[in-house]
């Protein structure tokens, strides 16, 4: 990679699709899904163990060379999220961190005011913050100048499926803001996954849309490809619009002459 | 002693240590973190890390999540 590295946390990835593993009806199926999709980041979220009941163990299931992104989703405060964070990294697997703080239990919409406050104290404390936001631009730059390493816009609420409802600001905040923006939440086929990346997103993250497909494996391969065609239609420069119609063909040279 | 963990009442000898309790939960000591009294304990301080009467634990792990 040259041209279209893709850097985050000093950590160079050749994937710009990024997967969950929540619910799946088998975590066993989490390592064919990471290889047919290809994605190198994954995410996954802490809990209280259950101390009366044997459960499985998700980390079993996750290949070593994927870079871990840990949530702090339950978190309903700056500090709750701090709290997880640091947690999260007492576990030895790195410093990476999704910042999810969301108080509203209907629509799960991220409130951007504590985000901030958490990306700086994490940011301070070395950690490499992916902040989980709406695509709203001043968030967007307040969380730059906190020390983010992306920004993470949804594109619908989380597990909708509902796709990139938010394009338009989206677009302004790949347009305006210098960290990569990664789409995070609702992507539902890989048709909207594949528009993002058009657009210029940096990456996008899946987790319900390849969980809850019938074929979960095959649909991860399908975001996979989704995901490298959007990347290169948005290096290879997409031609402009137009309204009227413009011939592909000559219009001169007609047979029977004019 | 008593202490409470992940909201639950529990009774433990009054030689425990944060081992102690994981073994006695049949938890492994790798891939959970524990916090005791809102500090975390680093996992290679398990076993010398005692427990005391009233001590509130939390033992978490990671699960699937997006």
């Amino acid at each position: 990679m040259s041209e279209d590295s893709f850097i985050i946390g000093g950590r160079e990835l050749s994937s710009r699709l990024f997967t969950g593993t929540g619910k799946y009806g088998d975590d066993a199926v989490i390592p064919d899904v990471c290889a047919a999709s290809g994605s190198e980041v994954i995410t996954v979220a802490l809990r209280r163990v259950d101390l009366d009941a044997a459960t499985g163990n998700v980390m079993d299931h996750i290949p070593d060379h994927m870079q871990l992104l840990p949530n702090t989703s339950g978190a309903r405060t700056a500090d709750e999220a701090v709290r997880i964070a640091r947690l999260a990294r007492a576990m030895g697997c790195g410093d990476w961190i999704k910042i999810e703080v969301i108080s509203d239990n209907r629509y799960l919409l991220p409130d951007g005011f504590e985000t901030v406050k958490a990306t700086e104290i994490l940011a301070k404390e070395g950690f490499v913050v992916l902040p989980y936001v709406n695509a709203d631009l001043y968030v967007a730059k307040a969380l730059a100048d906190a020390g983010a390493a992306a920004v993470m816009p949804l594109g619908a609420p989380i597990g909708t499926n509902r796709g990139l409802k938010t394009r338009e600001m989206v677009r302004i905040l790949i347009e305006e803001i210098e960290l990569p923006i990664i789409v995070d939440a609702g992507i539902g086929r890989p048709s909207e996954a594949c528009e993002a990346m058009e657009m210029g997103a940096d990456a996008v993250l899946v987790n319900t849309a390849i969980a809850t497909a019938a074929d979960p494996v095959r649909m991860a391969a399908a975001f996979g490809d989704a995901v490298r065609a959007g990347r290169e239609a948005y290096l290879a420069g997409p031609g402009a619009k137009r309204v009227l119609a413009d011939a592909s063909s000559p219009l001169t040279g007609f047979l029977g002459g004019r | 002693m008593n202490v409470t963990v992940n909201g639950g009442e529990m009774e433990l000898s009054s030689d425990a240590t944060v081992l102690t309790l994981l073994e006695l939960k049949n938890l492994p000591s790798t891939g959970v973190v524990v916090e005791r009294n809102g500090d975390i304990v680093p996992g290679e301080a398990f076993a010398i890390t005692a427990l005391e009467d009233g001590d509130h634990l939390e033992v978490l792990r990671f699960v699937g999540g997006g």
